[in-house]
């Protein structure tokens, strides 16, 4: 049965991300999107978004990791009200990682490349990021392609890749937005096993949009959302 | 070393539109360089006619063109008096026109003048000169397109000279010009005991303050300038040297619109892209940095293809027998730095409303749309 979440703490753990009362609208508020949306994840959880489409979890996810502001409420990463551009730039370079349906990188450039820009963002000193892309593409199996361009590379790669990138800054939270969504099963299953897997390593906190319910029974929680409105599922 | 490769990449993918941007810095340096080298050259050669030999050009006082000014002679018969004053040379300036030259530079001069005494004489006698009081001198260029040689009357204006010598002068003025004996210049030109100029010569270098001021008091009708200064204050010149700049201004301004251009289907094109740097925590500054970084990579690889084209352009016109002498195809380093400067300038002007556009996208809508 599902219920209207409300905003319960865990004691033994420390909230990562809240979101409290957040309305979003667009379009001049023709379209209204969230309707006073509570959220909460623990640091070290991993969280699934689950709804139909249009329900709100993408723009729940942008509001989350800051690529959006809310009409209304508050989002607080990590305790830090995500309001300030400063804020915002921190939040991307340091604190959140973000993985998207499509893959998002840039074509033209390698592998090695595309994973150094969050770095390059960062000001990142260079030996310190070689080692951390040097250590990731290791655990995601694509040391054989670190020079590839991206165009030669098969879509799991290409959202291992992908992956990679939203790890490079170290972030304690990683935002993704129906990340197995245009692979095949059988990549699909290969590629969540790998984001549970680094995210575990990594100590991370992951909120996950995805329309797949059995992916998402594997996450410590499932929230379900509807109408702009989040319930908890389990 | 990414943010460069980010650079790059872009203006590779679009090779076609990149070297349209470039092409247009390029022709623009390289039009603004021609002009201007052309006309600073013209200018030179006119500032080293005034200062042949001399250090002080003495003119009549607020006259718009040196073509118009009156020296009276007996006023540079007593500046040849004074004790500073090692010579004191009247020139009198006049345009006349033969059959097929509408315009040919006529110098009216005395004997003694530099302009006879120093040129190699190609034919003829130097000494000649004024003996004949109709006798004219050519320079090589003016003796060949007038067809004259030593001895051949030659038609200028209503009447016809004798020529009694062909002198050659580095100067594409001079070499183009005539030379007449003063008298008959004052009467062909109808200003009898004027001149246009007195040219000066000083025996002492540091007299020239002292001779500006008895200029001025004994003359209030003329003006003593030293050769830098009149070059700097010459109406004449100070116009030549603004129409330069203002028509290779132009044609910057056309490559800057072009580079414009070029950036802003650069931003609108990857609007998706600049929206994957932002979310990857790329700041405003960070991606307006990589749009002039652009601009300033196709302005610079445009402004140095633009010298090449504009010195090759000079050289070729220094080539071109009408133009001998008067192109000067020294390429001044001042020009070329402010040619590359502007240019510079220019593309990153062209950069800021697109880079104002990408640092304005707002990546989560540029990622929900696609």
């Amino acid at each position: 049965m599902i219920t209207a979440m409300s905003l319960t703490s865990q004691p033994d753990k420390p909230i990562s991300l809240r979101a409290q009362n957040v309305w979003k609208s667009y379009d001049d508020n023709a379209v209204s999107v969230l309707n006073g949306v509570d959220f909460q994840a623990f640091t070290g959880e991993t969280v699934a978004l689950c709804g139909p489409s249009g329900c709100g979890k993408s723009t729940l996810l942008h509001l989350l990791g800051g690529l959006d502001e809310p009409d209304h409420g508050e989002i607080c990463v990590n305790g830090i009200a995500s309001r300030r551009s400063g804020d915002l730039l921190r939040l991307l370079r340091h604190e959140v990682g973000f993985v998207f349906q499509l893959h998002n990188l840039i074509p033209d450039l390698t592998l090695a490349e595309n994973c150094l820009i969050p770095i390059v963002a960062a000001g990142i000193k260079r030996p310190e990021a070689h080692a951390r892309l040097t250590q990731l593409v290791e655990r995601t199996g694509l040391t054989h392609r670190v020079h590839h361009r991206i165009q030669k590379l098969s879509g799991g790669e290409r959202q291992r890749t992908a992956l990679c990138r939203a790890l490079m800054n170290r972030p304690r939270i990683l935002l993704a937005d129906e990340p197995t969504g245009s692979l095949d099963d059988r990549t699909r299953s290969q590629i969540f096993e790998l984001l549970l897997e680094l995210v575990a390593n990594e100590g991370l906190t992951l909120v996950m949009a995805t329309h797949d319910r059995e992916l998402a029974e594997r996450c410590d929680r499932v929230v379900v959302m509807k109408d702009g409105k989040v319930y908890e599922s389990t | 070393m990414i943010f460069f490769r980010l650079i790059l990449t872009n203006l590779r993918r679009h090779r076609v539109r990149t070297s349209i941007g470039v092409a247009g810095i390029a022709f623009s340096v390289a039009a603004m360089l021609t002009v201007v080298t052309i006309l600073q050259g013209a200018i030179g050669m006119f500032e080293r006619i005034l200062s042949n030999d001399s250090e002080i050009i003495v003119f009549e006082r607020n006259v718009s063109d040196l073509f118009f000014s009156c020296v009276p002679d007996d006023a540079v018969a007593q500046m040849n008096q004074m004790s500073m004053v090692q010579h004191a040379h009247p020139v009198l300036f006049g345009i006349v026109s033969s059959a097929d030259h509408p315009i040919i530079t006529c110098f009216g001069v005395i004997a003694a003048d530099a302009r006879i005494r120093n040129p190699e004489w190609r034919a003829g006698n130097r000494d000649d000169f004024g003996k004949n009081i109709r006798g004219v001198a050519l320079g090589e260029r003016a003796a060949e397109f007038l067809k004259a040689r030593v001895g051949d009357e030659v038609p200028i204006g209503r009447e016809t000279f004798p020529v009694i010598g062909i002198l050659k002068t580095a100067n594409g003025f001079e070499d183009g010009g005539v030379f007449m004996p003063l008298a008959t210049a004052q009467q062909f030109f109808h200003k009898e005991g004027v001149a246009s100029v007195a040219t000066i010569k000083l025996k002492n270098k540091d007299d020239k303050a002292a001779f500006k001021q008895a200029v001025a008091e004994k003359y209030p009708t003329l003006i003593a300038l030293e050769n830098a200064d009149f070059s700097r204050s010459y109406s004449q010149f100070k116009i030549l040297k603004a129409t330069a700049w203002a028509v290779g201004c132009c044609g910057l301004i056309l490559g800057g619109l072009g580079v414009a251009n070029t950036m802003i289907m650069s931003v609108f094109t990857r609007i998706r892209e600049i929206a994957i740097l932002r979310v990857n925590g790329f700041s405003s500054a960070q991606i307006a940095g990589i749009i002039f970084g652009e601009s300033a990579l196709v302005s610079v690889v445009g402004a140095i293809l633009g010298l090449m084209i504009g010195a090759l352009v000079i050289v070729a016109l220094k080539f071109v027998p009408m133009l001998h002498g008067y192109v000067d195809a020294s390429l001044h380093p001042m020009v070329i730095l402010a040619v590359v400067g502007l240019a510079c300038v220019t593309g990153i002007a062209g950069a800021l409303y697109p880079a104002f556009y990408a640092m304005r996208i707002r990546p989560v809508e540029a990622l929900r749309f696609e």
